[in-house]
């Protein structure tokens, strides 16, 4: 810019007003140069915290990807198990026998050895093998092959996140457990799958067999009823406000409401369905149904602002040519604004649900975060949700939930990044130039 | 010079009238936008409101169809009658007042739908035809009057938003015809177009002229003596001179009309 104002010979004589412009360029240009500058480094800035909040996640959490399993050959002993009992029966002793079978150095006599090989397959395993047998009796007597998870110290150690070279005493395995789970990897009985019970167990006490699938399901049910509500009624008011209420003192007082509402912190939703939903009209704590109908309260503004901006930007030109043939009020608003308000109806709304879907605090306060180990069947049966998932998993001392916790997340992130994906692409491809 | 661009010999003589406006008023707010407008318009003829932007002309026109009752702000008094049935009555709904005074706008503003669904909507909702034969034929009915029949017959099923320019006005045209309306009202009509396209529409409004009695906003002095017989000037809110177009341009009255005409106002 420098070489402008340098110019021998800048042409023909233009007068004051070319030099004062070529004065004032370089000063201009620099500014331009400088907001440039800072737009960029402001973008960055948000890249490189996205990039460490993602890698520290994937980075702690792609452990629980992946879950150690043993195979083992099981005989069912009738004696254990006897037919009788069904569906009560020594499980827990079949599986250590038949892991005392394969180990060297074990005294199948020793109590507390046995206790401590009890605890090596995971604590579900017992229930895995019960069920099998339940299913199908005839398997007493008989050697069956089975894949199970084993505990979490020992997941952690196949994961290398127990280190061997700690003193005994302050290591979660002891030498001699560390011993057997070697051996067994010399025997090849150990793998480490796809951990698929991630998002098809529902949690659990212990790290390996918890799982995201009640929460999953709770989500689903709370958006359902979330937006089954706030969609069709948050159109309703913002149609009405929009095109039909007169606009007056009443209105605008509804429509700065309307954007308080939209403020309001979520916990404050949470002490009211609380109060409200759970206290007077006696609905069930913990259920998904609820959380949907405290998730609508404050989703419903977002979807009247989006819906509002929406109609408005229909140009008038559409309402004048449907008024001019002849169309009532009406049928200008749900025959041709509304259609064409679609797209970004659907674009407001989906990043309604997907706010609504990370939404942790008012779940909290109407007992979405209990301990919960069966899937819920319907919307009025007690559940979990993502992001409550997310905060009891945080709050587990175990080692194993650890790395679950930042999987949960991941996949969580996942729900969203996707949601916020589908509405881009709506109002890219519905997008009209007028 | 300008009676070399008149395309029509002048018949206003035998015409009826259509619309008889008398004292009317319109207040948007606090403005006075149109102030005291008597004006009889003929049946069967192009009448041409002229006047510099903000004078007024396009909202008397609005007032023709109640087009300003969608502005909150507006209010409209005085008489007007149509068929000698005043317009503003509390037994007319506006709906059915639109169906009988087809508009066509500034910006041509066809429906985001297909070709054939922009002229259908009209005859659909006010229930014009009962079998898709009877709507098929008053589709084509109207695009052939629309003058646009030819270009489209083949892609009815197209969006009308990917005509050109000028085509999409003349489906705006065949849009409003197509409820056999007994009057059209147009806001400047050509003003988003070509020279070619404008002399299509032009043409059509003359053919139109048989059917209707239209009355055309225009800003182009030229384009009122090319397609109308009546012409008022507006000037302020006022009509200051409503009369045979010929005259007006040759030999106007007013002084504002003839300084306006002239280009000395505007």
């Amino acid at each position: 810019m420098a070489d402008v104002t340098a110019a021998t010979d800048p042409g023909p004589k233009t007068g004051s007003t070319a030099d004062a412009v070529r004065a004032s360029l370089a000063r201009r240009n620099r500014k331009q140069k400088i907001l440039q500058v800072l737009g960029l480094g402001a973008i960055s800035f948000a890249f490189l915290m996205l990039f460490i909040l993602i890698a520290s996640l994937v980075s702690s959490g792609y452990q629980a990807f992946t879950q150690t399993h043993i195979t083992l050959e099981v005989f069912i002993d009738p004696e254990e198990v006897p037919l009788e009992r069904l569906p009560r029966g020594g499980f827990d002793d079949v599986l250590e026998a038949s892991l005392a079978s394969v180990l060297k150095d074990v005294d199948p006599d020793d109590r507390a050895t046995m206790r401590a090989l009890g605890g090596l397959p995971s604590n579900g395993a017992q229930f895995r093998l019960r069920d099998r047998v339940v299913e199908d009796p005839d398997l007493i007597g008989q050697t069956i092959t089975m894949t199970v998870p084993v505990s979490d110290p020992y997941d952690q150690l196949n994961k290398g996140l127990i280190d061997r070279r700690t003193p005994e005493e302050n290591r979660r395995l002891k030498d001699f457990e560390i011993a057997w789970f070697d051996q067994l990897v010399a025997m090849e009985a150990i793998s480490k799958p796809l951990n698929t019970g991630l998002i098809s167990n529902p949690d659990s006490r212990f790290p390996e067999l918890a799982g995201l699938k009640g929460a999953l399901i709770g989500s689903f049910w709370a958006l359902f009823v979330c937006f089954v509500i706030s969609f069709p009624l948050g159109i309703g008011a913002a149609i009405y406000l929009e095109e039909f209420a007169p606009k007056n003192k009443f209105s605008d007082f509804v429509e700065v409401n309307i954007n308080n509402l939209a403020a309001v912190p979520s916990v404050v939703f949470g002490l009211l369905a609380l109060a409200v939903f759970i206290g007077w009209f006696g609905l069930p704590r913990s259920a998904p149904f609820v959380g949907g109908m405290t998730l609508a309260l404050m989703t419903m503004p977002t979807i009247i602002i989006a819906t509002r901006a929406a109609l408005k930007a229909v140009p008038p030109s559409i309402r004048e040519a449907a008024l001019g043939v002849g169309a009532s009020k009406h049928q200008v608003v749900f025959g041709h604004v509304l259609p064409l308000a679609m797209p970004g109806i659907l674009t407001g709304t989906i990043i309604g649900l997907a706010q609504a879907l990370g939404e942790t605090a008012p779940l909290l306060l109407i007992g979405m975060n209990a301990f919960i180990t069966s899937a819920p069947s319907g919307p009025f049966d007690s559940a979990t949700a993502l992001p409550t998932q997310i905060f009891i998993w945080a709050d587990s001392p175990e080692r194993g939930f650890v790395s679950r916790t930042s999987a949960a997340i991941l996949v969580l992130l996942g729900f969203l990044i996707t949601m916020n994906a589908v509405s881009i692409y709506l109002r890219n491809k519905f997008e009209r130039n007028w | 010079m300008m009676n070399d661009m008149r395309k029509i010999e002048r018949d206003t003589a035998v015409s009826d009238i259509k619309i008889h406006a008398r004292d009317v008023q319109v207040f948007y707010g606090d403005t006075h936008a149109i102030k005291d407008v008597s004006v009889d318009i003929l049946d069967k003829t192009v009448t041409a409101f002229i006047g510099p932007s903000g004078c007024g002309k396009s909202t008397f026109l609005r007032c023709l169809n109640r087009m300003n009752d969608t502005i909150d702000i507006a209010r409209v008094k005085g008489d007007i009658q149509i068929d000698g049935n005043d317009i503003y009555h509390p037994s007319i709904d506006p709906v059915q007042l639109r169906a009988k005074v087809g508009m066509v706008f500034q910006k041509p503003n066809p429906f985001p739908k297909s070709i054939y669904d922009n002229i259908a909507y009209g005859p659909r909702i006010h229930g014009l035809a009962k079998t898709k034969a009877e709507l098929d034929e008053i589709v084509e009915r109207s695009l052939r009057r629309g003058a646009i029949w030819d270009e489209v017959k083949d892609r009815l099923h197209e969006p009308g938003t990917g005509l050109s320019g000028g085509q999409q006005q003349r489906l705006c045209i065949a849009r409003a015809v197509a409820t056999e309306p007994e009057v059209l009202l147009m806001d400047e009509p050509c003003s988003a177009l070509d020279p070619i396209a404008t002399a299509q529409v032009e043409d059509l409004i003359d053919e139109l002229r048989r059917n209707y009695s239209v009355v055309i906003v225009t800003h182009s002095m030229q384009q009122a003596a090319r397609v109308s017989q009546n012409t008022a000037f507006f000037h302020l809110g006022n009509l200051v001179e409503y009369r045979e177009t010929g005259q007006i341009f040759t030999n106007p009255e007013d002084p504002r009309t003839e300084s306006y005409i002239t280009g000395r106002i505007g």
